[in-house]
């Protein structure tokens, strides 16, 4: 399948980056490609220009910086999935990168192109929503942060303007937070017909915190507010636990298509969160 | 502003182990270079949408759909193809295993299951057919084979961690 034509850049910095992307009206960043490029050749997107990140250093690596966790934007799924760091200080968002589409595109695809992206049912907008992170933005006017609950704003949308670049997600640490994602991937896509991102922290037998985030639902991934508030400060029980069920989705409009109507989708929603909190729960 | 279409850039490759220095346009996907380019068509186009793996090939040694990169994107890289995996007579322990095994039937998405399944075996000599399967996430076989694949990969897998003399006798 022949791709149009285009101008390629692989710029060394990001000044380098910005001002390259600048000079193109309508350039777009390519990182992993695997959103992009499948876009380009359904023609779908057309740039005249692509701005590869692949060779700008400030976007790669995972480190410890000052009690949080600094992901590059160019970290590719499957080394987000194995890293020791990330296992250590986000073992949700560790977990969701491993189960992302398959080991190929695990291997090209990257945590900045898929939270800028921000397909409905991808896997890391739900971790990045239930641990609180920021996502580092660069831009000709500056830098600046965004808070993951402000990022996303519906299919494909974001609050990234067209030459902002994500430079870094900075995760919280959550110290004793017991941390899961469970997937419920389309037998054939391998995308969440519903993902539960779930962080709680358990004193004695109450929840003394809950973030869950939920992918594949709803236009963008969101946080389960109602559900938390439920959680926080009580016992768990059998009964707290169905009556969180129940609100998983509660505020969303929830959406249905060919492969899972709207009431399956909230279902399983509610049951899905059930296992993860029950399975957390439990573990020591 | 420069005509795109017109524009080369100049990447070095190593693939199968020689080094090359190109200039490719930048709309030229890998699979395409390796096929066109280099008339190593070892590498099959299934789907060209990223969804088949018939495409499958090492990059670096990481497995890679190689209808979805572009040449220009892999400065630098190693790429291994199915053509530098082993010849009539010397086959790789994993194609001896396809054979041994009946892990292919039409054959047509099995160049890219061999790269998949190198790179599997590479990092795990001895994976559970879990994770065998799961490695498998990113090929799909037509012929719906996957039932000898996963047993071939396996035998491949003991092949290549047994000491030598011990994998001759399995012929
Ligand atoms: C077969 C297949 C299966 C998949 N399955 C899943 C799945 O199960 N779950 C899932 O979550 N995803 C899945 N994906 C998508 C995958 O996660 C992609 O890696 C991801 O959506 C895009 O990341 P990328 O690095 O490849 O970005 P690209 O494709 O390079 O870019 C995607 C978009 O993001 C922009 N962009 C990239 N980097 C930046 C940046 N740093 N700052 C600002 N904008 C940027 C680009 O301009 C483009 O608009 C699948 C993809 C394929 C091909
Ligand atoms: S041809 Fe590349 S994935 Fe099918
Ligand atoms: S052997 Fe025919 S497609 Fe796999």
């Amino acid at each position: 399948m022949m791709l149009g034509a285009f101008q390629y850049e692989r710029p060394a910095s990001l000044d380098e980056a910005l001002r390259q992307a600048a000079a193109v009206p309508g350039a777009r960043w390519l990182a992993g490609g695997m959103s992009l490029l499948p876009l380009m050749k359904m023609e779908l997107a057309d740039p005249p220009a692509l701005v590869d990140l692949a060779g700008v250093a400030d976007l790669v690596g995972v480190q410890e910086d000052g009690g949080a966790l600094r992901v590059g934007a160019m970290t590719r799924h499957a080394e987000l999935a194995e890293h020791p760091l990330v296992a250590r200080h986000a073992p949700l968002l560790a977990a969701a990168a491993s189960q992302v589409g398959d080991p190929q595109v695990r291997h090209r695809g990257t945590i900045g192109g898929s939270l800028a992206h921000a397909d409905p049912a991808a896997d890391l907008p739900a971790a990045v929503l239930a641990l609180d992170a920021t996502i580092e933005v660069a831009s000709p006017r500056g830098r600046r942060e965004i808070p993951a609950k402000d990022f996303f704003l519906g299919p494909l949308m974001t609050a990234l303007e067209p030459d902002d670049v994500i430079v870094a997600v900075v995760v919280p640490q959550r110290g004793a937070h017991r941390q899961a994602y469970h997937k419920r991937p389309h037998p054939a896509s391998g995308y969440a017909v519903v993902g539960i991102a779930a962080s709680v922290l358990r004193e004695a037998d109450r929840v003394a915190s809950a973030a869950i985030a939920v992918t594949g639902v709803a236009s963008h991934a969101f946080r389960a507010r109602r559900a938390e508030e439920l959680l926080t400060g009580q016992v768990m029980t059998d009964a707290l636990l169905a009556e969180v069920a129940s609100v998983v989705a509660s505020g969303q409009e929830v959406w249905g298509d060919l492969y899972a109507s709207a009431d399956y989708r909230r279902h399983l929603a509610g049951l899905t969160t059930r296992q993860v909190l029950e399975r957390l729960w439990d573990d020591r | 502003m420069m005509d795109p279409s017109h524009s080369q850039h100049t990447v070095t490759l190593t693939v199968n182990g020689q080094r090359r220095t190109e200039s490719l346009p930048p709309n030229l996907l890998l699979s395409e270079y390796l096929r066109d380019y280099l008339r190593l068509t070892g590498t099959h186009i299934g789907c060209d949408t990223s969804q088949c793996g018939a495409c499958t090939v090492l990059v670096n040694g990481d497995p890679i759909k190689s209808c979805t990169v572009l040449a220009v994107q892999l400065p630098g890289a190693a790429i291994d193809t199915v053509e530098g995996l082993g010849r009539p007579g010397a086959l790789h322990p994993v194609q001896e295993a396809f054979r041994a095994d009946h892990a292919l039937q039409c054959g047509f998405c099995t160049p890219g299951v061999l790269m998949t399944a190198v790179a599997l075996l590479n990092r795990d000599p001895h994976p559970t057919e879990a994770a065998i399967r799961r490695g498998l996430d990113g090929v799909i076989c037509r012929c719906t084979g996957y039932e000898n694949i996963v047993t071939a990969i396996a035998h491949a897998g003991a092949r290549m961690a047994a000491p030598q003399e011990v994998s001759q006798h399995v012929d």
